[in-house]
């Protein structure tokens, strides 16, 4: 049960997966001091992000991102990858700084293939993610 | 990538430690991209503070300067969070207050103007047509790319540094005439008769195509749009559609006519605004617990014409006892609207001028709100409308004159 992905940078990762029907901006929808998504009404409103798998369609806004994730990544609190269907380059600046892996665009659409808490692998050399357990 | 012998230098660390780690982390953000190579740019405008960077950022910067890492172009920094005039009234933790003053002096060792402002492109610098930048944060972007026709990605901090320590980026994104052409028509129909209109349109455009490769093509429009109209609604486009490009047909450089901002292609989507459109984009703002004591003009920064009509419509005025009405501007504009009266006028209505910052990058936001008790946050910005989310306030767009009225009369409508 794959992913491919079309671009992708940094180590390999496991981890749960949180996927997402809305996109994402660590200024925007993340308290940085939590790592926890507060943006009222936003779609993960309540989840933690940190030592995640993020699976993200869009990227929305803005400069932050590349020192913030940065700023979680020293706080702990940050996510293991992003997994964007379409990203920006700040998303990519930040997490390439931060040591955070980071892909976009992914065949098929994640939500065919896994859901929020099942265990993901991310091989950013291979354009992969894979499934490796179903949520219990 | 493709290195030039000077980039290989680099690498190998003939220009010293910092340069070679700069380059290193540009070419693997290249590389992601599939970037072939380096542009040099002329300018980079860079976002460094401590609210975003943090103590890891600011460590890091720390080391940096400690290396000797210099700017090898004219380098700005984007608007701060600490108004140094007004912390202690807004109660910024004065640990935070000492670390932004410790960052800044590594900055200006590092050469950078700190210029504090995100309206750099009204004040500071304006690149021509085809000129590379290395700018951040997106509304500087969006109004390089449309407005100017000059060529910058986004460039967070980290990477806007990167860029100001080697003199270069990698060409990929809007450096690229491939991704500059219009991708979708959007014909504007609509009055727009103020500021808030403006960044109206850049949700009701930005929101459905969120998008970095999108880029809209404005026509229709019955007149010339302002600078400060351009700005609103690039910043909107910029942080609802996270765009970095727009055309608008006879007004942009790279838009003589329809057909050639689309680049002889057809559109994707063919949209629409009409005044209708927008008041139901203002409609569908809800006003909670109809709490009126929080009205903001920033995000971007107030340029000096904008303080003018400010002060005009505040004029014989009062904020309303127990509300908070903040302006946000840079120092050159504050400076020359202290020379013409219009800082007095603002300040004698009661209004805050915060000076360098913007409103959602305060320090310690989240516990100004809570010791204010502010629930809603009124604002012609559609951009800060948007973008103050994760401090939990609930936001409500309005037009310029209405959001006068609800500082001075606390009716919330």
């Amino acid at each position: 049960m794959n992913l491919a992905v079309a671009r992708a940078y940094g180590e390999v990762v496991e981890g749960e997966a949180v996927v997402s029907e809305e996109g994402f901006s660590p200024r925007y929808d993340l308290d940085r001091w939590s790592g926890i998504i507060t943006k009222p009404g936003h779609n993960l409103e309540g989840t933690s992000l940190k030592d995640k798998i993020c699976f993200f369609p869009t990227a929305k806004g803005g400069i932050a991102a590349g020192w913030a994730f940065y700023d979680i990544k020293w706080k702990k609190i940050a996510p293991k990858a992003f997994i964007f269907g379409v990203t920006n380059p700040v998303m990519v600046q930040g997490a390439v700084f931060a040591g955070i892996t980071i892909t976009e665009g992914w065949t098929p659409h994640p939500r065919e293939v896994l859901a929020t808490g099942d265990w993901v692998r991310v091989d950013p050399a291979a354009r992969r993610v894979e499934v490796l357990r179903r949520r219990p | 990538m493709e290195l030039s012998p000077e980039e290989r230098a680099i690498l190998g660390g003939a220009r010293g430690e910092a340069p070679r780690r700069a380059l290193e982390y540009q070419v693997k953000v290249g590389d992601f991209w599939g970037a072939k190579r380096f542009v040099p740019v002329t300018n980079v405008h860079m976002m460094g503070d401590i609210e975003v960077m943090g103590d890891g950022g600011l460590q890091w910067l720390k080391e940096h300067a400690a290396l000797g890492a210099r700017c090898a172009v004219g380098t700005t920094t984007n608007a701060r969070c600490i108004d140094f005039a007004h912390c202690e009234r807004l109660g910024q933790d004065a640990g935070e207050v000492a670390k932004e003053r410790e960052l800044i002096a590594c900055l200006r060792r590092m050469d950078v103007v700190t210029t504090d402002t995100c309206i750099n492109y009204q004040t500071v610098y304006q690149p021509h047509l085809g000129e590379h930048v290395a700018w951040g944060d997106t509304g500087t972007v969006i109004y390089a790319n449309s407005v100017f026709g000059a060529r910058s990605n986004f460039e967070s901090g980290p990477a806007a540094l990167a860029a100001a320590i080697t003199g270069r980026t990698p060409e990929y994104g809007f450096h690229l005439d491939e991704h500059r052409r219009g991708s979708f028509a959007v014909e504007l129909r609509a009055r727009l008769d103020d500021l808030a209109d403006w960044g109206a349109v850049g949700k009701l455009v930005g929101e459905p195509h969120q998008s970095y490769t999108a880029v809209p093509v404005f026509h229709g429009f019955h007149r010339t749009p302002t600078a400060d109209e351009l700005k609103h609604l690039g910043a909107a486009l910029a942080s609802y559609g996270s765009m970095g490009m727009f055309h608008f047909v006879g007004e942009t450089p790279e838009a003589p006519s329809l057909e050639a901002a689309l680049g002889g292609r057809a559109p994707a989507e063919r949209m629409v605004i009409t005044d209708a459109d927008l008041e139901r984009a203002y409609g569908g703002y809800r006003l909670g617990d109809g709490d009126a004591r929080l009205v903001v003009f920033s995000g971007p920064q107030q340029s000096l014409l904008e303080m003018k009509q400010l002060a005009a419509l505040f004029a014989g005025r009062r904020v309303q006892a127990g509300a908070s009405c903040i302006v946000t501007t840079n120092g050159a504009v504050l400076a020359q609207s202290r020379a013409l009266g219009y800082a007095a006028s603002l300040e004698a209505a009661g209004v805050t001028i915060l000076e360098g910052v913007c409103f959602y990058i305060l320090q310690n936001l989240t516990p100004m709100r809570l010791a204010n008790r502010w629930t809603n946050m009124v604002s012609n910005s559609a951009k800060i409308v948007n973008i103050i989310g994760a401090h939990r306030f609930n936001t409500i767009l309005r037009r310029t004159r209405d959001c006068v009225d609800i500082a001075c009369t606390g009716v919330l409508k």
